[in-house]
């Protein structure tokens, strides 16, 4: 198979970046800066991602459309207001998660943003559940986010009137008269947006940002960001074989919704119903051992009790945190546990997600 | 004059009298990335050439330590442990690892000088 490459690639490559193949695609792993400095660059001033492997669906129609969507996903999008976003998943009959998206209702219709390495997969589910007519990813368009608290300021210089957005909000704006949609959302736990231009104009774009004083930021500071602030990564925190219930994430199903009907709809309500076994927590090592993914989990009789989804170093926490799930009866903040690091057992507890408090904004009311 | 002989495994190893000093080399550090854990041997314990005595971690990964000579741990350098990030820092000096006091001189003598690492180390990472 061959790799793919973003329009930005030679973009990374002549600011330094170093590469790694991820769900196909030639992706920046870092810069010359490295992971630490392009971690706190987000934290504290703005950082640019390029996110344009992950899949973009524009759907168009009206309220028909809505309502073949509803079936589908486990989100009151009746309820929607035009131009506003929600995290929902894809889901399989079972309850397993095939996918975690975002979809914004427009007044064309609806934008869902799938992640890379399962949008083909996705494209496949969601055509044969919708069983209209063919449906194609739009690949002449490329994904960038702008992240952090100067983010907002950066990009109003070039786009009038960005700032104005609600967090997980979008609204069509004008770029070198081209029209494009932004939403105010991310993955960092920083305020931000994410950015869906033509692939003629994303270099553009991205160099106006970096002129003003953004910076690249790689896949390895995206990660570190994203465990900080206690989001999943899919195929790592969730996959088929976890729900959303499981997985912690009830509050992305629409409360009215649990005793309607979506694929997993049975499942989502007897767990919600009767409780889970396992469950998604945060989880902190007690010293400076880092608990990577696959780390078994142990109670303090030496049973397994659960292994590590996500665990890495966290730069703004400055110290090591992990996610993964543990047996429902282990899931209480400051339960005791012991995760098996090298052969041996290193004592940790379980402690609230996230790890570092949200700075999301509400647009133009927190100034 | 105490030559800095490196490994394959990307150690630098500088003998005075019977005492080895090891670490990491700069190209190594360069490699991994942000260091920020590392984890070393017990002084008083015996290590074997090629055998692992410490671990360093990175953002992205852990990777083993090895050490490029048998003998005894002298000395461990505690202040990497505090801040790894001093090992990005000064790599091939303040942040040393261990120390040995040797087993077998003739160990040295497989070790590459900084010429042939600096060659094996363009070829290893292109």
């Amino acid at each position: 198979m061959n790799v793919k490459k973003t329009h930005l690639y030679n973009l990374h490559k002549n600011n330094g970046a170093k590469f790694v193949q991820f769900a196909g695609y030639e992706m920046p792993i870092q810069y010359s800066r490295g992971i630490i400095v392009e971690h706190n660059l987000t934290r504290t001033k703005s950082g640019i991602f390029d996110v344009s492997h992950m899949g973009q669906l524009f759907l168009n129609g009206g309220d028909d459309l809505t309502e073949k969507l509803q079936n589908i996903f486990p989100t009151d999008l009746k309820k929607l207001n035009i131009n506003q976003s929600k995290y929902s998943f894809l889901l399989k009959e079972n309850g397993g998660i095939y996918d975690d998206l975002i979809l914004t209702k427009t007044k064309d219709g609806f934008i869902i943003i799938l992640n890379a390495a399962c949008k083909y997969n996705d494209l496949k589910i969601i055509q044969s559940r919708l069983r209209g007519n063919s449906l194609k990813l739009n690949e002449d368009v490329s994904l960038v986010a702008i992240q952090g608290p100067e983010s907002k300021d950066i990009l109003e210089k070039i786009i009038k009137n960005v700032s104005k957005l609600n967090f997980m909000y979008g609204n069509d704006f004008d770029f070198e008269n081209e029209k494009i949609f932004i939403t105010r959302s991310g993955y960092t736990g920083e305020d931000g947006f994410e950015i869906s231009i033509s692939n003629k104009k994303v270099n553009n774009l991205v160099n106006k940002l970096l002129d003003l004083g953004s910076n690249l930021i790689g896949l390895g500071a995206r990660d570190t960001l994203r465990l900080e602030a206690g989001l999943c990564l899919y195929g790592h925190d969730i996959n088929e074989e976890t729900s959303p219930i499981e997985a912690n994430l009830k509050w992305a199903i629409s409360k009215n919704r649990v005793n309607e009907n979506f694929p997993g709809a049975e499942k989502i309500k007897n767990q919600i119903n009767e409780g889970v076994k396992k469950l998604r927590v945060g989880i902190k090592p007690n010293s400076k051992i880092i608990a990577r993914e696959f780390t078994k989990i142990f109670d303090k009789s030496n049973n397994q009790i659960g292994k590590i989804t996500s665990g890495t170093f966290g730069p703004s926490v400055k110290a090591p945190i992990a996610m993964g799930y543990v047996s429902k009866e282990f899931s209480k903040k400051n339960t005791e546990i012991f995760l098996e690091v090298r052969g041996k057992k290193v004592p940790a507890y379980v402690c609230e997600l996230p790890f570092y408090k949200k700075n999301y904004v509400k647009g133009s009311i927190n100034v | 004059m105490s030559e800095v002989k490196y490994s394959k495994e990307h150690e630098w190893i500088k003998v005075e009298g019977d005492i080895a000093t090891i670490g990491i080399t700069q190209h190594a550090t360069e490699m991994l990335g942000d260091i920020v854990f590392a984890e070393l041997p017990e002084r008083g314990s015996s290590v074997i050439k090629d055998g692992t005595a410490g671990v360093v971690e990175s953002t992205k990964a852990a990777s083993d330590v090895y050490t490029p000579v048998s003998g005894e741990i002298t000395d461990t350098n505690q202040s990497i442990v505090d801040d790894p990030s001093k090992i990005n820092e000064d790599p091939e000096n303040s942040a040393w690892f261990f120390k040995v006091k040797l087993k077998n001189k003739s160990e040295m003598e497989s070790l590459m000088n900084k010429e042939e690492y600096d060659k094996f180390a363009k070829e290893t990472s292109a």
